[in-house]
């Protein structure tokens, strides 16, 4: 799926990156906490997230996601925007609640970006 | 790529959360460069990130090394801080003493440790209480 019809079905904005709107999005992941990100995600997905500080930015970068989503309206501030720039990551915002972006997009056949193992916090419990 | 390897190396300060994950940053670069493949970079960019925000969180100051050779990367991360009581303890994933503020940063969910030993071939943790803490990871190319 194009991060263009990602825009259209969650009617976002566009923060930055208007001109990598083409981008194909093979999955992707909902989360507040940049800590799963790094540990549950695979490379080029998108990632949904009511967060908007620089280390979302970071943890993209870290985890080679595709672009940014953020939920409930939610808008970095513009240091965080320009960063995003700089490292050629599209930011867009949308006034849908996590729950409903997630939704919509997985009833349209994106499917999750989590790894194909078994979360490893699951392992060490009993 | 140079016989004796390429090295990197930055200073972490506590608290410089603005700051944090440009010495990873730097590294990723780097290994792009070099022409490293991707899913070892990011593997490599991983640990490095979860190494550079626990200095920050956790310790009072610290250094992070990458060496890069043609075969492997070799990262050490080094601080002065309070240590880790239990190691044992903080390898288990979910186990975390990050406070609410860090939390709400989207961090100290405890899975820091345990992400670095998936994303590394070597990984060797030594601790100190009220010295500090060094991480050794390998990662081969």
């Amino acid at each position: 799926m194009k991060l263009a019809q990602i825009r259209i079905m969650l009617d976002a904005e566009v923060l930055c990156g208007i001109e990598w709107l083409d981008r194909e999005i093979k999955g992707a992941c909902g989360a507040d906490l940049m800590s799963d990100v790094l540990a549950y995600t695979k490379e080029h997905g998108l990632l949904l997230t009511g967060l908007t500080n620089i280390q979302v930015i970071r943890t993209a970068e870290m985890s080679d996601l595709v672009a940014i989503l953020f939920v409930r309206g939610k808008r970095p501030g513009p240091e965080v925007v320009a960063m995003a720039e700089t490292m050629e990551i599209p930011l867009l915002s949308t006034k849908k609640q996590m729950y409903e972006a997630c939704g919509l997009l997985y009833q349209d056949g994106l499917a999750g970006c989590t790894l194909k193992e078994e979360p490893f916090c699951c392992r060490n419990k009993e | 790529m140079p016989e004796q390897g390429i090295e990197l190396e930055f200073v972490l300060e506590a608290a410089d959360f603005d700051s944090a994950g440009e010495a990873s940053s730097k590294i990723k670069r780097t290994l792009q460069q070099l022409g490293v493949r991707p899913d070892v970079i990011r593997r490599i960019a991983i640990s490095a990130y979860e190494a550079e925000m626990n200095v920050i969180i956790h310790a009072c100051r610290g250094v992070i090394r990458a060496e890069i050779y043609s075969d492997r990367t070799e990262l050490v991360v080094d601080d002065e801080g309070p240590g880790i009581s239990d190691v044992k303890l903080a390898m288990q994933a979910g186990y975390s003493t990050a406070p609410d503020h860090i939390r709400e940063m989207g961090f100290g969910a405890g899975m820091g440790l345990p992400n670095m030993v998936r994303c590394t071939d070597k990984f060797d943790i030594k601790s100190e209480k009220n010295v500090g803490t060094k991480l050794s990871m390998i990662i081969y190319h």
